[in-house]
């Protein structure tokens, strides 16, 4: 017997285990909020590729985002009427290429994408290339070692150097030398800033996102400045100087080169239409369970057709409302009709709403009590009768639909989800009951029974509960540990407190 | 607010919980296998006859529907009999019939029935109403006690019943339970029944429980439960013994009437006897249930058993309230 005690421990105790680790994976690793209510930012961006077609043929290139940052996307559509079209690995990343004959008009092509940052991941490495000088005049030259001078002064490693040349080039009265450079070049300051870092030696490129905006069309491509300072690569913003990625950068291409090829094209552009969504959490892993990032999702209930997902959702309660009888019973020690008669009833107060559905339950269970007491002195058999009963039943919920109906109290009308045989067998056994044990023992294992199935209701209506068993299902392992253990427990029910409570008394 | 008491007072007191009971000792000692014995009062009856154990006579079975009509003709010439579900539990559908008033049947309790009330009762026993789990079941007619009258004083329209716990073959604790008006002539107690605990040492009386209050008299008889001493108590511990052999169950509750000629009789096992014992003997079954695993390990034979349980068991000086209340109120 102590044997199998520790084996039930043993068990129990590797199901609870099971249950909580791979609750906690998911949580950590998967990133599944473990309350409801969570919601992600969702964005969706649109890309709209614009360019005149000139003579020939017509071959569009452009390099995909690949998820920098934490990003994830959940979705992604390409609009490419009369376009050949394909996705090639390149390197790194993934481009996406339209490719056609010959092209008459201007024409525009889209790509349009939901993402959500799911983690805030920092950017993986970066192979630092050889830094090469930049060719320049002999003037610019000048100008841009007396500017290095200075700025080296001034700084005390590689990250300080860059973010005094971003204040030195932005101020609206630069230094002379600056604004010799910046004069010179018949580019954006951000140009001679990947310029100096060059000629100072420091490793430098541009990092190609979007500013995200709610809302915002037409949006373009801006850039971050990434500096290698030695140990790590760090962003700063080109205007403001300031360190890290922005929450609302959505990088788009990493390095030099362009984000958007366009050949036997001119006057291309590269735009963007942003929009935000607050989808809840729950919407946005069972979006992403079509991409194939976690295997583990593939296996959760969101995998299946969202029509059995809402039937699931319901029989993944039921294990919470056992769980409910089982401390009821053991550790309590109220007395039920039927073990599992209250779940069925709390499953039916799911649906009415508690108060209706008691009103429904208490007026359909007296009544049918008394028509069932005129059905005994008919001298049926048990079969026919408990039948003659259901059929009862039956009939007491359509009058009780159609009065209601007619009264304009819709909330009646869901008196169809009470389960009609269990209500029947509980009418027939309450009825047996009062005869033999009178009407104290019905009140005591009716009122039990109401009592259980109220509290498994409200346990099974709580969001909380929902949302933890649909999605942590592995979650309902732990709670077969936990039945298992209550199972074996040999204390003392709270009823039993009561029930001996003047055996205190004894010598 | 509700009075409780502690967990640690119920520990200390040896009081056992439903729960333990499950485990500890029903899980623990009862084969799964042995309760079809158990449940089955026929196959109890048989098994008790091929041991010599004494049982009410069996006058008929009725196993089908169609057989119900020849149950006039099996009770034709008894005046009294008891038609019971074969798996009855917890003494559900027991019908008692005590005499005739012409064609009709009078009841313990004295109203009439017709026999058109007979066979509803057989057709509802048949279709399993009363039984365990609801199944089909057959309905068994037997004889009625006719119980010893030195016990009629302590019973209002029903008979005294004698309970006694055995733990693998030592009885363990002991109760009379006691018919009243409030139980319908029933002998269950959480109905109003009287709980009278019972000395193992030599069957004198420990303490009346009614409702779970101390009584000294029976609220419907007013005789007094001080003076009791159940007769032939070494053939109730001896009978109540070897159905422990009987059965193989290790823990049970051997329902015994006395019966004027023929002595202590079984009247059914229990594989899951109630806890309301220790309540009528104002005494924990924990420490009781120890000692007996002891004594079971250490006697050689049933006699030795018997011996042992008596010796250890026995307590000398009752449990009655000082002040005699004549009729005490049901309400606790």
């Amino acid at each position: 017997m102590i044997a199998s005690k520790y084996k039930v421990g043993i068990v129990a105790g590797a199901l609870i285990l099971f249950g909580l680790v791979l609750t906690a994976y998911k949580v950590v690793s998967l990133d599944l909020p473990l309350w409801p209510g969570e919601s992600r930012e969702v964005w969706t961006i649109e890309t709209k590729i614009s360019f005149q077609p000139s003579d020939g043929p017509v071959d569009v290139e452009l390099e995909l985002p690949s998820g920098l940052g934490g990003w994830v996307t959940l979705e992604e559509h390409f609009a490419s009427s009369g376009f050949g079209f394909s996705v090639v690995e390149e390197g790194d990343g993934k481009v996406a290429r339209w490719s056609r004959q010959s092209l008459e008009h201007p024409t525009t092509l889209y790509y349009k994408q939901q993402a959500y940052r799911a983690n805030r991941d920092l950017l993986p490495d970066f192979p630092v290339s050889e830094v090469e000088a930049p060719l320049l005049e002999a003037d610019q030259r000048a100008a841009m070692e007396r500017l290095v001078m200075d700025l080296r002064d001034r700084s005390s490693g590689p990250a300080t150097f860059a973010a005094l040349l971003i204040q030195e080039l932005a101020r609206s009265q630069p230094s002379q030398d600056a604004e010799f450079l910046l004069g010179t070049y018949r580019e954006t300051s951000l140009r001679v800033m990947l310029d100096v870092l060059a000629y100072a030696g420091i490793p430098a490129h541009t990092v190609r996102g979007i500013q995200l905006q709610d809302g915002r069309r037409r949006q373009t491509l801006s850039a971050l400045l990434e500096i290698h300072d030695g140990s790590d690569w760090q962003l700063l913003d080109p205007v403001t100087a300031v360190s890290g990625l922005p929450d609302n950068f959505f990088i788009w291409q990493r390095g030099d080169g362009a984000a958007l090829r366009v050949m036997g094209g001119r006057d291309s552009r590269l735009e963007f239409a942003l929009v935000s969504n607050s989808l809840s959490a729950k919407t946005v892993v069972s979006m992403e369970q079509r991409s194939d990032d976690f295997a583990l999702l593939d296996f959760s209930i969101y995998a299946l057709p969202v029509e059995q997902q809402g039937i699931f959702k319901g029989i993944l309660l039921l294990p919470v409302a056992a769980f409910v009888v089982v401390v009821m019973r053991i550790l309590v020690g109220l007395k039920t009709s039927g073990t599992f008669m209250p779940i069925l009833i709390a499953l039916a107060f799911l649906q009415t709403t508690l108060l209706v559905g008691l009103v429904i339950f208490l007026s359909l269970v007296s009544v049918g009590l008394w028509i069932r007491s005129w059905l005994s002195h008919l001298n049926l058999l048990l079969v026919a009768r408990v039948s003659a009963v259901v059929i009862v039943v039956i009939l007491l919920m359509a009058v009780l639909a159609l009065i209601s109906y007619k009264l304009g109290l819709d909330q009646a009308l869901t008196v169809t989800f009470f389960p009609t045989i269990i209500l029947a067998w509980t009418i027939e056994r309450m009825s047996i009951l009062w005869e033999e044990e009178g009407g104290r023992e019905v009140m005591v294992q009716g009122g039990g029974s109401l009592l259980v199935a109220i509290m498994a209701y409200l346990v099974m209506s709580l969001s909380v509960v929902e949302h933890l068993t649909f999605n942590f299902p592995e979650l309902l392992v732990s709670l077969l540990g936990v039945i298992l253990l209550i199972g074996k427990y040999t204390g003392y029910r709270l009823s039993e407190l009561y029930r001996f409570r003047d055996m205190a008394n004894m010598k | 607010m509700i009075r409780l008491v502690a967990p640690s007072t119920l520990r200390r007191l040896g009081i056992l919980g439903m729960n333990r009971r499950n485990i500890s000792f029903i899980g623990a000692n009862n084969p799964r296998r042995n309760y079809q014995l158990v449940d089955n009062k026929l196959l109890t009856k048989k098994a008790a006859l091929e041991r010599g154990i004494v049982v009410p006579e069996l006058y008929g079975v009725i196993e089908h529907q169609f057989q119900i009509d020849h149950i006039m003709e099996q009770v034709q010439d008894r005046d009294a009999f008891v038609i019971k579900p074969v798996q009855g539990s917890g003494g559900k559908g027991i019908l008692v019939v005590v005499g005739r008033d012409g064609d009709r049947f009078v009841k313990s309790s004295g109203s009439v029935i017709a026999d058109r009330d007979l066979r509803r009762h057989t057709s509802n026993i048949l279709a399993g109403l009363h039984s365990l789990g609801g199944r089909n079941d057959f309905a068994m007619i037997e004889a009625l006690i006719d119980f010893n009258p030195a016990l009629a004083e302590y019973s209002y329209e029903g008979v005294p019943d004698i309970r006694v716990i055995v733990l693998r073959g030592v009885p363990v604790m002991a109760m009379m339970r006691c018919a009243t008006h409030a139980s319908d002539g029933k002998a269950n107690l959480h109905q109003g029944a009287v709980g009278v605990g019972i000395d193992i040492g030599d069957g004198h009386s420990i303490a009346a429980v009614q409702h779970g209050s101390l009584v000294t008299h029976h609220p419907d008889t007013g005789a007094c439960f001080k003076s009791l001493r159940l007769p032939d108590w070494d053939a109730i511990l001896d009978l109540a013994a070897s159905c422990a052999e009987m059965t193989g169950l290790g823990y049970l509750g051997a329902d015994i009437v006395l019966d004027r000629q023929r002595g202590p009789m079984l009247l059914e096992l229990n594989a899951r006897p109630g806890l309301a014992i220790q309540v009528a003997n104002q005494e924990g079954l924990i420490h009781r249930l120890r000692m007996a695993e002891e004594i079971a390990a250490t006697a050689p034979d049933h006699a030795a058993r018997v011996r042992l349980a008596r010796d250890r068991f026995h307590r000398p000086e009752p449990v009655f309230p000082e002040e005699p209340v004549a009729f005490p109120s049901g309400a606790a």
